[in-house]
């Protein structure tokens, strides 16, 4: 079993997703985890998939759909760390920038490890989201340091768990 | 606030093992039952057993030991998100009168254990349902997080999972792995 990483960008329009899954599965490609999503007026599609597959059969299938894409073999599946509690990030003002260079250092600075972010820019107002974990113990002293970044990039930054309840 | 109900009057429960999703009794509505049907009390007494033994959960569904019947067992007492609290109960046949007062909340579950997931769920609730043993029906009033927990077991009950019901698209998250 091989795992496959796949990027494909393109001008948004119905039908992007579904020529792309097609396209994988006449190849016998298994889908997994992936993350697809519209930025401006982009559509971008990032998946892992899985089978008997080589990259170059992968390039054929995607070729003619005449959208630039990359396919690159990652290996097997790796468990996931566990790195502590989960929390959300959330940070907007003014564009300017490195907004996000300055925030993501601080995090990693601080053990944090991001798990998923995303981004928005809307007129003047940039939005930065998140989420990441980190030592419980060490969420006091990130929180401060947050702070101060806020102050130096004059924007609002908040910083809190997200723990889920177990029902 | 207490209900006419004592856990222990079901009798001494089995730990059973928990169904995991993508299993199909977690997917179809669950029957009505009898509450005074002794096998129905033996069950709740099971899912409490469960429940008991499972670290951090506060409610567990016929559904999820692989039974599709409408019963489940709760207890949020101690939780810091919980205001009003009846102490740990089972309930048959429950059905939501009211809801109101909508709230975004994370929740994970039992049954699916690698995801967590952004659910709104009403901050306050009226609900219908019948105690096990005595088949005495009655009316719950709460709100907060044991309005969340209430209404978490009854979609078990209706054969649905927080995933039928997530905020949006990127509202479904991994969960860390809990020691
Ligand atoms: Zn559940």
């Amino acid at each position: 079993m091989t795992e496959l990483a796949v990027t494909v960008i393109g001008p948004d329009r119905p039908g992007i997703v579904a020529d792309v899954a097609e396209a994988l599965a006449a190849l016998g490609a298994n889908l997994t985890d992936s993350t697809m999503t519209r930025l401006r007026g982009h559509f971008t599609m990032t998946l892992i998939c899985a089978g008997e597959l080589r990259v170059e059969q992968v390039e054929a299938a995607l070729a003619p759909l005449g959208l630039p894409f990359a396919v690159r073999d990652v290996g097997a599946d790796e468990p996931v760390r566990q790195a502590g509690e989960t929390y959300l990030v959330s940070v907007h003002g003014a564009d300017r920038l490195g907004i996000v260079a300055a925030v993501t250092r601080e995090l990693a600075g601080a053990g944090a490890n991001i798990t998923d972010l995303s981004t928005r820019l809307t007129g003047p107002l940039y939005v930065l989201l998140a989420e990441v974990e980190l030592p419980a113990a060490d969420a006091a002293t990130l929180a401060e340091r947050l702070a101060v970044v806020a102050a130096e990039l004059d924007v609002g930054i908040t910083f809190r768990p997200t723990q889920a309840d177990l029902l | 606030m207490s209900l006419p109900f004592d856990p222990a009057d079901l009798g001494e429960g089995t730990v059973l093992p928990v169904v995991y999703a993508p299993a199909p009794v977690l997917g179809v509505p669950g029957e009505a039952v009898d509450p005074t049907d002794p096998a129905v009390v033996r069950l709740a007494a099971d899912l409490f057993a469960t429940m008991r033994v499972s670290p951090g959960c506060v409610g567990l569904a016929a559904p999820q030991v692989g039974a599709g019947l409408r019963l489940f067992v709760v207890d949020v007492t101690g939780h810091p998100k919980a205001s009003t609290v009846h102490g740990a109960y089972a309930l048959a046949n429950a059905e939501i009168l009211e809801a109101s007062r909508w709230r975004p909340g994370r929740e994970g579950c039992m049954s699916v254990p690698d995801l967590t997931g952004d659910v709104k769920r009403a901050g306050r609730i009226v609900v219908s349902g019948e105690l096990p043993g005595s088949g005495r029906k009655i009316t719950i009033t709460t709100d907060a997080f044991e309005a969340r927990a209430l209404q978490h077991e009854i979609d078990h009950c209706a054969g649905r999972l927080f995933l039928d019901r997530v905020s949006g698209a990127h509202a479904v998250y991994q969960r860390k792995v809990y020691l």
